[in-house]
């Protein structure tokens, strides 16, 4: 495995007679922000779920390689290895927050959730450690005892990042995290974004039909059409100097920001 | 005191404890596996016995498995013997096994109890059999079986710890007070039945054997002896098992779990030793 | 000082002997024979067979008196029963194929071979009490069954390809759900061993939801039939099957609607339901909840209640569930002893703070 944090090649995966993923190899680097985009129906969100080992490739494989160096193929970790991984190294960041969080339990609760899982067993860590975060993704720590269910749509995903962020991983998948919030709402979170992975070293993933987005956070953009990838490179080259007809059409497609 | 109390005539048209002897050798399989695995849930094949569901079938199935015709058994509810489903209990397996009965803790050799564990330590060579109505400690979080199998498999608690974490948030303190987790071996969370949480103590490290039935839900589990068991909480939040602030009217203990009793129309109030034997034995009875 | 109560023993025998009066009621009237509610009250008797998983009309019927009517109770009494009974064999699967048919119908075809037969049904009457059965009515006329070969509707249909054939019989015993615990998840034969023996109101009230909305599939009776079966058993010394006598059974099977995957074609999918005795309520709704059951196997989203596998068989079982709702009733002094501690604890501390 080259120095790439995760490499995937060959991945097919059809449902019926539709090619979700045909041939899709890609890789991410240590700090890199990839985004994934394209219309409805090109596999950008199935190629997140692939890469992320919630739903099986049916050929190809994807390999990680884990803080201790070691090359993981994600199709053959234990499913306690694979846990382990989601909950340390690994992040997801879902597009609707009910998913990604547990609606019934305060934000305190979320947060620390991964750490308890960790072994953490002193409640004023955790707990410290929780208000320590809510503060770092802009949301008042006053609030930690509070369930999800009373926040706005964009406090929930400032809480689903918190959540992922507590136990410091490498790498983080998104999905179309800002799908669903107010413009003004959208522009503070990814500023919040491009702000904890500068500051972090993250590498993300993130899956997103918003070009303007891709444009903030990214630094590659790869571009998929029925489940194949028809573009990649730098994101400022993909976008001002787009090669593949379908690009041209979603670049022209978007009023410039 | 210490001669062994008679035994009952045993109805012949059952065979010895009711249940057949393939039956019995199923249930001993189960609990030997249980044994073998402290505080894991193993399912068995449960039967429909004479009582309902729910009313201690488990702890029945188990007893009847375990039972020879030297044993000496006790059966409590409520820390005590005269309350009605243990004398139907007491009185079934007087009928089905004609084993001696007995109300006295130091003369047993069997337990079978619902929702406590006797005052008085036990010995080795004791069984206590607990009735058990909800077996998976997770339950409340997470009703399907099929998620906490995979949740026990994978050693993941942490939905227990946060909702720990989730009562000392909002109330200040562990919301359980009976059928407070525990952790058995360092390795499974164990629901240990609907005990109070001042008596999840006494099975730590205790020389009898703990074995557990949930005969509606199908699941035996076990403690054997010595076995380190530990209420789920937080370092800096330790268990606190928690008893009325009195001491008993009977016998004046101070140390025992007291039942409350309103004593007049104008709600005032006694309390008197949950354990009767115990009382009993307080009194120099 | 207090002295604590005693007297438990005392008072369960005067239970007893109370309920003993109140299940004879009234010594000035004849009292009910076994073999009267029987005959009289065929249906309560089928309804307990198959909740009680014992096919014995004798003994429902008695579990029916002893129980003073209450049908959960005598299940209950009838399975228990049936856990003292050794198990020397397994009889052959009964072939409905074969039925000596009372009642026959198929709401997918307006006419088929062997034609509609209405049989002894409830269908058609007009709910008017009839108050000359309590003045002793006459006694009904025995229609002659007459039987033309009556081919099974779901057969018709796979032998078009429109409808699924369920996998043929590979000889490996069933597994039992009377021995052995459910497992999750579970496979159909256990499911359909629930649903056979579960309570008919739960099952009643599931298949009706998926029929409004929750789960729907689309649901046509091709056809429910009720008569007696042989069962066939092979002895070990005989070396062949032979017949220890019929029983009567009811079958129903529905036709619904599946879209097809990558692998099949659309096509018919079938949900079975079979009772014992005269229960079409019972075979029916089974039949409904069968199908929902199978959601995950055919790639179904599964999101209402009569898909969900745990929920359904968990709580199926009526003998289950009485006992656990009914426990409630035992003394639970103990844990609301902590409860009340623990409250008045938390409490102290939120009133210190306020």
């Amino acid at each position: 495995m080259s120095a790439a944090l995760l490499e995937a090649c060959g991945l097919h995966l059809r449902f019926g007679a539709v090619r979700a993923l045909d041939d899709v190899a890609l890789e991410i680097h240590p700090g890199e922000v990839v985004a994934i985009v394209g219309e409805s129906g090109s596999g950008k969100s199935t190629l997140l779920r692939v890469l992320a080992g919630h739903v099986p490739a049916q050929a190809g494989r994807v390999l990680y390689r884990d803080a201790a160096g070691d090359a993981q193929e994600i199709g053959a970790l234990s499913e306690a290895a694979k846990r382990r991984l989601m909950r340390s190294e690994w992040g997801f960041v879902h597009q609707n927050a009910r998913d990604g969080l547990r609606m019934g339990i305060s934000a305190g609760g979320n947060i620390g959730e991964r750490l308890m899982s960790a072994g953490t067993r002193n409640y004023t860590e955790i707990r410290t450690a929780a208000a320590d975060w809510m503060a770092r993704v802009e949301m008042d720590p006053a609030r930690i005892d509070e369930a999800p269910r009373n926040f706005s749509g964009g406090m929930q995903q400032r809480l689903q990042i918190a959540r992922c962020l507590v136990t410091q991983p490498r790498l983080v998948f998104m999905d179309e995290p800002t799908g669903g919030l107010d413009v003004s709402v959208q522009a503070r979170l990814l500023d919040l974004i491009r702000g904890l992975v500068a500051e972090l070293g993250l590498a993300v993933f993130f899956v997103t039909h918003d070009i303007a987005a891709a444009r903030l956070l990214a630094h590659r953009i790869i571009v998929m059409r029925h489940g194949r990838i028809v573009e990649e490179g730098l994101a400022d080259r993909v976008l001002d100097d787009p090669r593949h007809a379908y690009t041209q059409l979603l670049v022209a497609s978007v009023l410039s920001a | 005191m210490n001669m062994i109390p008679p035994r009952n005539a045993q109805d012949a048209a059952y065979n010895f404890a009711y249940l057949d002897e393939a039956t019995k050798r199923m249930i001993r399989r189960a609990i030997l596996k249980a044994l073998a695995i402290p505080g894991h849930q193993i399912p068995f094949g449960a039967r429909e016995m004479p009582l309902p569901y729910g009313w201690g079938t488990g702890g029945i199935q188990v007893t009847a498995a375990i039972l020879g015709p030297r044993d000496v058994l006790k059966v409590i509810d409520q820390g005590a013997d005269d309350t009605t489903n243990a004398v139907s209990i007491r009185a079934f397996f007087a009928r089905v096994a004609g084993i001696a009965t007995t109300t006295h803790t130091a003369e047993a050799t069997i337990i079978q109890t619902r929702h406590r564990i006797p005052e008085r330590p036990l010995r080795e060579g004791q069984v206590m059999v607990f009735q058990v109505p909800m077996p998976e400690p997770l339950f409340k979080l997470e009703p399907r079986l099929a998620e906490t199998r995979r949740l026990h498999a994978l050693g993941d608690y942490s939905l227990a710890q946060v909702k720990l974490y989730e009562d000392i948030a909002h109330q200040g303190e562990a919301g359980s007070a009976y059928n407070h987790p525990v952790m058995v071996g360092g390795r499974y969370l164990m629901s240990p039945s609907p005990i109070p949480g001042f008596d999840n103590p006494k099975l730590h490290n205790s020389p009898a054997i703990m074995l557990f039935g949930a005969g509606r839900e199908k699941k035996i589990y076990a403690v054997p002896p010595y076995t380190t068991v530990e209420s789920l909480d937080f370092d800096d939040h330790p268990f606190k098992p928690m008893r009325a602030p009195h001491a008993c009217s009977a016998c004046g203990s101070a140390t025992s779990y007291l039942d409350e009793i309103i004593a007049d129309d104008q709600g005032g109030r006694i309390y008197v030793c949950s354990d009767t034997d115990h009382c009993g034995e307080n009194q120099g009875r | 000082m207090y002295v604590a109560v005693k007297g438990g023993e005392a008072a369960i025998e005067a239970a007893h002997a109370w309920l003993a009066e109140r299940r004879r009621g009234d010594a000035a009237l004849p009292a009910l024979t076994p073999r009267q509610i029987e005959q009289q009250l065929g249906l309560a008797v089928d309804r307990v067979m198959a909740e009680g998983s014992c096919h014995d009309r004798g003994l429902a019927a008695l579990a029916i008196q002893q129980a003073r009517g209450d049908l959960i109770e005598a299940a209950f009494l009838l399975r228990a029963y049936r856990n003292t009974l050794s198990r020397f064999a397994a009889c052959e699967p009964v072939d409905t194929g074969a039925m000596r048919v009372e009642r026959r119908i198929s709401a997918t075809y307006k006419d088929l071979p062997g034609g509609q037969v209405l049989g002894p049904t409830f269908d058609y009457t007009h709910r008017l009490l009839d108050f000359t059965l309590a003045a002793e009515g006459h006694a009904p006329q025995e229609a002659e069954a007459a039987q033309p070969t009556m081919p099974r509707v779901t057969e018709l249909l796979a032998r078009e390809g429109l409808m699924a054939r369920d996998a043929p019989d590979d000889g490996t015993p069933p597994p039992d759900l009377t021995r052995d615990p459910l497992p999750f998840p579970t496979p159909r034969p256990l499911r359909l061993q629930s649903l056979a023996r579960g309570d008919e109101g739960f099952l009643l009230g599931l298949g009706y939801s998926t029929q409004r909305g929750y789960g729907n599939a689309h649901p046509f009776v091709a056809e429910l039939r009720m008569g007696a079966v042989e069962v066939m058993l092979a002895p070990a010394e005989l070396g062949f099957a032979i017949s220890i006598g019929d029983i009567t059974v009811t079958e129903c099977q529905m036709v619904n609607q599946f879209a097809g995957s990558a692998e099949t074609p659309p096509q018919f999918t079938r949900g079975y339901g079979l009772a014992m005795g005269h229960g079409e309520r019972r075979a029916m709704a089974m039949a409904l909840v069968d199908r929902a059951l199978m959601a995950a196997e055919l790639g179904e989203e599964a999101t209402a209640p009569a898909q969900d596998a745990e929920f359904v068989l968990l709580h199926a079982d009526n003998v289950e569930a009485t006992g656990f709702v009914e426990h409630l009733k035992l003394p639970h002094h103990v844990d609301f002893q902590s409860e009340l501690e623990k409250l008045r604890s938390i409490r102290a501390a939120w009133e210190s703070q306020a």
